[in-house]
């Protein structure tokens, strides 16, 4: 299971790379202390709901409330603290043309650089279609142009309007028109790139000139020397660089009035997550140390899905939808509940809950580190229920990396690792 | 397994909904059009299976006792204009469409009969609010088959709209009623309040109810069973108005609820609720005073109960998994190693550690009940008292069916075949 070894082997290797245990565990400590900042926009025409969507993620809003919201004017900012070591910085960008011209051309750099996720809404009852897509293509190629590395997530929104029958059908066509405008816009791009990045590359002749704006001009030839070497290792290979992109775009359908939403957002976090290697194997030691089913880590406030372990007899479970759907569930409760308790939404609601399902499974949900709360789900015994909610909390402090860089390294790294697997036989053991 | 077949149970009975008119005649603007012939048949079918039913049921003595008739169904009309929610109503209270969905309903073109399994089997006919069933001069409807064994009669009426001749329609209703069939209860939703300012929905009720009454005094009705509720399928209200008019239906309700003020006194509950699981009516609560807020956080605890038996507790594990849940350390049998073969569950509210409990008590029903702060610790008692309460709510389920409907026990064991 997890020895020091395997947590170690998972953690990203230092640049020096000797191997040498001391230095790795120093290498995770900084890892783990350092506050990760992720730029996300969220782009799409006005009126798509993008506020709305983000306001239900971050800000506990019911979906009916966000009838409340208007437009966005400009740039509307948020930080959002995420596990305690993430912060997103959020730029909900407002969709009105007047807008969307602005940053195309004279907030150009400002906008589109450094992006770490680009997520673009599509309104799916949009009367006009092709509209949308060339602005869409218009941001990409800006996107493509500023931060390469940038992923990119378009949600094909207000799924709910469609009828349930043919939710998949509209959804696939129009997801298979994006995907191709994504495809061809970045072969399109690429193409033009290495016209314009010789001339930046010898002289910083006279194509740069007629870039979007005198404003921009230094930007351009930075990133193009950032960006130059690895594309002349992907050129070659003939048109290798066209899927590279299109990979890294994923699609979802979604809609504020179910758990679709929460869907897309899950997966959108995931790949930000610093730790995550790290947070996995824990997770894998923990679970099967309990013999649970499943396990899943939500974070706070958003109770978005971070992260998920499922012993093989739980994957069976033909719920694919389940971990969303767990996120939704305990969300519209945490809104009865603060309903009821008359305390704000974005206070803790519920501190445990226990279901016991006869002889068919039990579970718990229980408040695990400060930013997190954890699912355990699992076959049904009061022993065993017990004694994993004992095992449960004993694991706790193996996880408090997830509330941030606070805490000293020392407390954490691998000695924590070491001792739970003791902390484990312990449970088992009194059984 | 008990809520697997409920849950089931629950999604099965959408296809019997949807059974509509075989033969949908065509469209002509919102409203369908049915000729006078389709309607006549529709009758004289009607009429058919209301003589086999009754054949075998034995004659119902029509509005004779004060009590409701307990032979066969008891049922639920839901009348009222056209357009005013009542196939909204009972799509989203007996088979769970989300209340934006109702938006896609089609207007209702006949009668529309949905029986429901439940602790007390009951029926829900949907009329279509078009047709006066009183004032037709064309053909005459069967009213001893419509309200001889009625639980209660459903007006709904729109708030936002002018209610003027839905006041005067069910007014005209009420008049007949009277007459012939004294007992039925007569139940007043003021519907899609939501949105009105309490203030206004309180003029609202205030002013169908005098103009309700005065018409009946100027009749010489008094003391007819009229009741007012004001309703919304996008909160709890509709529920809570529905627990209502079916408590109404229970026999012997007064032991029910003295069951459960016990149990508060003994436990320290706040409140307690007995839930209908599928439907999220209460049957039956505490003396304590009526709390809205109480019941809303109940039953959302139901909802996030049942959701989580769907995801997790509703497929069959393979048998290498029980295999193992029985194997080394434990050695023993999933059965001996479990408490309680119900579903059993308790949430403890951040705010003053107030702990919310959960008890199934059969396959329809559960037992809900908020706990006093700080009374986490005395977890295992009130579970044992739980315990003892919910034999004795099934050994009274037990009598009083058994007692007054030998036809709804068969009727129960078939859901059951059929659940599984």
């Amino acid at each position: 299971m997890s020895d020091p070894d395997s947590t170690s082997a998972s953690t990203p290797v230092p640049a020096g790379g000797d191997g040498g245990t001391s230095a790795q565990v120093q290498a995770q400590a900084a890892q783990l202390k350092k506050v990760k900042k992720q730029k996300v926009l969220l782009m799409g025409k006005s009126g798509s709901g993008k506020s709305s969507m983000r306001s239900i993620i971050f800000s506990n809003y019911l979906a009916r409330d966000t009838r409340r919201l208007g437009a966005t004017i400009d740039i509307d900012l948020s930080h959002v603290k995420f596990l305690g070591n993430l912060t997103l910085n959020l730029w909900d960008c407002g969709g009105q043309e007047a807008f969307m011209e602005n940053y195309l051309s004279q907030q150009r750099a400002h906008v589109f650089s450094n992006v770490g996720v680009l997520i673009y809404v599509f309104d799916i009852e949009s009367r006009d279609v092709e509209r949308d897509l060339a602005t869409y293509v218009n941001i990409i190629s800006a996107l493509v142009q500023y931060s390469r590395e940038a992923k990119v997530f378009v949600l094909i929104h207000k799924m709910d309007l469609i009828q349930p029958m043919m939710r998949e059908d509209v959804f696939e066509s129009r997801a298979g028109v994006v995907r191709r405008k994504t495809a061809e816009t970045i072969a399109m791009v690429r193409k033009q790139q290495p016209e314009l990045t010789s001339p930046s590359g010898g002289s910083g002749g006279p194509m740069m000139m007629m870039g979007p704006g005198p404003g921009n001009y230094p930007h351009h030839p930075y990133h193009q020397n950032q960006h130059h070497p690895q594309q002349q290792s992907q050129n070659p290979p003939s048109a290798a660089p066209i899927p590279q992109l299109d990979t890294e775009m994923q699609l979802f359908a979604t809609s504020i009035w179910d758990q679709s939403l929460y869907k897309a957002w899950a997966s959108i976090i995931h790949d930000l997550v610093p730790n995550l290697s790290i947070i996995e194997t824990q997770l894998a030691s923990l679970g099967s140390a309990i013999c649970a089913d499943e396990i899943l880590l939500f974070e706070r406030t958003s109770f978005l899905v971070v992260s998920k372990w499922s012993s093989p007899h739980g994957d069976t479970n033909p719920y694919g939808d389940r971990f969303e759907r767990m996120s939704n569930i305990l969300k519209s409760w945490k809104h009865t509940c603060s309903k009821y308790t008359g305390t704000p939404r974005n206070a803790e609601q519920f501190s445990d809950f226990s279901y016991k399902m006869g002889a068919n499974f039990s579970m718990f949900v229980t408040k695990f580190t400060t930013n997190t709360y954890i699912l355990v789900c699992m076959p049904p015994g009061e022993a065993r229920f017990n004694s994993a909610k004992l095992n449960v909390a004993a694991a706790r402090p193996w996880f408090r990396f997830l509330d941030g860089p606070v805490i000293a390294p020392s407390s954490m790294a691998s000695p924590s690792v070491g001792g739970t697997n003791a902390e484990q036989g312990n449970g088992n053991g009194g059984e | 397994m008990p809520s697997t077949s409920k849950r089931n149970g629950g999604v099965d009975s959408r296809p019997a909904h949807s059974v509509e008119p075989q033969t949908p005649p065509p469209r002509r603007g919102l409203v369908r059009w049915i000729s006078p012939a389709v309607l006549n048949l529709e009758r004289v079918y009607e009429q058919n299976r209301q003589r086999v039913q009754k054949k075998d049921g034995g004659k119902a003595p029509a509005g004779q006792s004060p009590v409701p008739q307990t032979k066969g169904k008891p049922r639920l009309l839901l009348m009222g204009q056209r357009r005013s929610g009542k196939s909204s109503i009972s799509s989203v209270v007996f088979h769970k469409l989300p209340p934006q969905e109702t938006l896609f309903l089609e207007s209702t073109a006949r009668i529309q009969k949905d029986s429901l399994n439940s602790f007390m089997d009951f029926q829900v006919w949907d009329f279509p609010g078009q047709i006066d069933i009183f004032d037709n001069p064309n053909f005459t409807f069967d009213m001893d088959a419509i309200f001889g064994e009625i639980g209660a009669l459903i007006w709904v009426i729109d708030a936002q709209d002018d209610y003027l001749e839905a006041v005067a329609r069910l007014n005209n209703t009420i008049l007949h009623l009277q007459r012939g069939y004294p007992h039925i209860n007569i139940e007043v939703f003021i519907h899609k309040v939501d949105g009105l300012s309490d203030d206004y929905k309180l003029d609202i009720q205030r002013d169908v109810t005098i103009r309700i009454q005065d018409e009946l005094s100027d009749q010489g009705v008094e003391n007819a069973p009229v009741n007012f509720h004001l309703t919304s399928i996008y909160n709890h209200s509709i529920f809570e108005a529905f627990s209502k008019v079916i408590q109404k239906l229970i026999p012997r309700l007064g032991q029910l609820e003295a069951m459960l003020t016990n149990l508060c006194r003994t436990c320290r509950f706040e409140k307690a609720y007995l839930f209908d699981v599928n439907t999220k009516i209460y049957i039956a609560t505490d003396n304590t005073p009526e709390d809205m807020a109480s019941y809303e956080i109940c039953s959302d605890y139901v909802d996030v109960i049942i959701d989580f038996t769907e995801v997790y507790g509703s497929w069959k594990r393979p048998d290498e998994w029980r295999d193992k849940v029985e194997a080394a350390p434990w050695k023993q049998g999933i059965e001996s190693q479990i408490a309680c073969e119900w579903a059993e569950s308790g949430m403890v509210l951040a705010d003053q550690q107030r702990p919310i409990m959960l008890r199934e008590v059969d396959r329809f029903l559960a037992l809900v009940a908020i706990m006093k702060e700080g009374s986490y610790d005395k977890m295992p008692q009130v579970n044992m008292n739980v315990d003892v309460v919910v034999k004795g709510l099934i050994e009274f389920f037990e009598i009083t069916k058994t007692k007054a409907t030998p036809g709804v026990v068969v009727g129960a064991l078939a859901g059951d075949g059929g659940g599984e």
